[in-house]
C-alpha cells in the first residue's frame, strides 16, 4: 500500500482500495496507464500480467478496463483499472510490456470492439469465424433477437417454472399456499 | 466445361479449385426390395459411430462405450475417422464454428449414413437457444434421423435412440443421405447463411 501511495501523485491515481491483503485495485487515467504498468513491471516487481478484461457500461457510455498484474515476491495482485469512452473505444496497447497482451487485446477487439492500434494481429478473428454483426459482448447487442433472426427457432418452445412443474407432477392434489388465498 | 451440375467452389482460392470435388452428391436408388431388405438388416446391425462431442453430451458416451453399458453388444463401435463411420452422433450444442467442421465430417462419410442428434441443444437450441453463436435446429443444416432429447440423455435413453434408428433403417426410412442429395441446394443455402467465411469445398466427399 505504501508503494501505491508513492505512485499516487505521479500517475494521478484517482481511486485505490484493498479488497484483500493480497488483492488491491487502483484507477488511473487511460493516458497514464501504459507508463504506470511499465513502472509496476520493471521497478515494483509486478512482472506477471494475469489478464486484461473489460466491462461495458452503456448507462455512462464507458468501458472499464482492468489489467490484473501480479507480484510473485510479495504474492500480491494489483488490478489497474481505467475508464475509456464507449464511442471511440480506443486504448493504448501494452504488448511491448507483455507479449501475451496481444491475445487479450485481440479478444477485446472482437468481443467489445475496443481497438488497440499497433497490437500484432489485433484485427484477426479470435474465436468467431467470419462474424459480421456488432461486437457480441456489448450489452446493447440483443442476442435473442439476433438468434431468432439467424438460427431458425423451432416453434412451440415453452418455459415452465421447475418448482411448480415438479409439484404438479409429484403432488397433483397439493395446492400451494400462495394460490389458496 | 462448367455444366449446370458442377459446383463452383467459390470459397476456395482459384489455384486450389481443381484439387477438390466439384460434383454434387447423387441419390442412390434402392435395389430390388429383398436385397435392400437384407442390406438394411446388415446396416442396422453394424453401426459404426463417429462421435462428435461438441458439447456436454459427449460425457454420456464414455459409459456407453465402456464396460457398464458396453455398446459393442449391439454391434456398434466408435471409429476415429468419418470415412469409416456410418453414424454421426452430434453430442450437444453446435456453435457456428463447430457446425462447419460437422458439415465437413458428415460429407466425408460414405453412404448410407445416419445422424443422431443428442440432447435438447440439437433439437431447439436447449439452454443456449438465445445465444448469438449457437444454432437452434440441426435439421436445417443436416438430415437428422433420430433426436434423443434430454439435458443430458442418460445412456439408457441413447440406447433406446439406437433401437429407434435401427427400426428406421430396417424399415428403409433412414434415407438421410438421399434427402441431403435431393435437397442439396436448400441445405447449402441454410449452411451458407450462417457460415459467412465459407473457405471449403461446396461438397467434401
Amino acid at each position: 500500500m505504501e508503494q501505491i501511495n508513492e505512485l499516487k501523485a505521479r500517475y494521478s491515481i484517482s481511486d485505490s482500495r484493498d479488497q484483500r491483503p493480497d488483492l488491491g485495485f487502483i484507477t488511473v487515467d487511460p493516458g497514464r496507464l501504459a507508463a504506470l504498468l511499465a513502472e509496476l513491471q520493471q521497478v515494483r516487481g509486478y512482472t506477471h500480467l494475469s489478464f486484461i478484461t473489460a466491462v461495458d457500461y452503456p448507462e455512462t457510455g464507458t468501458f472499464q478496463l482492468t489489467y490484473m498484474v501480479h507480484n510473485f515476491e510479495s504474492a500480491h495482485s494489483l488490478g489497474v483499472r481505467t475508464v475509456i469512452s464507449r464511442d471511440t473505444a480506443l486504448m493504448e496497447s501494452v504488448h511491448h510490456l507483455w507479449k501475451q497482451a496481444k491475445t487479450y487485446q485481440r479478444e477485446l477487439k472482437e468481443m467489445y470492439g475496443i481497438d488497440f492500434p499497433g497490437s500484432p494481429g489485433v484485427d484477426d478473428p479470435f474465436i468467431l469465424e467470419g462474424w459480421q454483426g456488432p461486437p457480441p459482448m456489448r450489452r446493447d447487442f440483443d442476442t435473442r433477437a439476433y438468434s431468432e433472426k439467424t438460427y431458425f427457432p423451432r416453434p412451440g418452445r415453452k418455459t415452465s417454472d421447475p418448482r411448480r412443474h415438479m409439484q404438479s407432477r409429484l403432488y397433483p392434489d397439493y395446492t400451494p399456499f400462495e394460490e389458496e388465498t | 466445361m462448367h455444366n449446370k451440375e458442377t459446383l463452383p467452389n467459390l470459397g476456395l482460392p482459384e489455384h486450389e479449385r481443381d484439387l477438390f470435388c466439384d460434383a454434387r452428391p447423387r441419390v442412390s436408388k434402392p435395389l430390388a426390395s429383398y436385397i435392400e431388405k437384407f442390406l438394411n438388416w446388415s446396416r442396422a446391425n453394424s453401426l459404426w459411430i463417429l462421435a462428435y462431442g461438441t458439447g456436454c453430451g459427449a460425457i454420456e458416451l464414455r459409459p456407453l462405450f465402456t464396460a457398464r453399458f458396453d455398446i459393442s453388444r449391439y454391434g456398434m463401435a466408435p471409429r476415429p475417422t468419418p470415412r469409416q463411420a456410418s453414424l454421426l452422433m452430434i453430442g450437444g450444442y453446435l456453435s457456428v464454428k463447430t457446425l462447419k467442421r460437422v458439415i465437413r465430417s458428415y460429407e466425408q462419410m460414405q453412404n448410407p449414413k445416419f445422424v443422431i442428434g443428442l440432447g435438447s441443444c440439437t433439437v431447439n437450441g436447449g439452454m443456449y437457444w438465445d445465444s448469438y453463436n449457437t444454432i437452434n435446429r440441426l435439421d436445417h443444416y443436416l438430415p437428422v434421423d433420430v433426436y434423443i432429447t434430454g439435458c443430458m440423455p442418460r445412456p439408457e435413453a441413447i440406447i433406446a435412440g439406437f433401437e429407434q434408428l435401427k427400426k428406421r433403417i430396417k424399415d428403409g426410412r433412414a434415407e438421410g443421405a438421399n434427402q441431403y442429395a435431393e435437397q442439396f441446394d436448400w441445405y447449402k443455402a441454410n449452411q451458407k447463411k450462417i457460415i459467412t467465411d465459407w473457405n471449403m469445398p461446396d461438397y467434401n466427399w
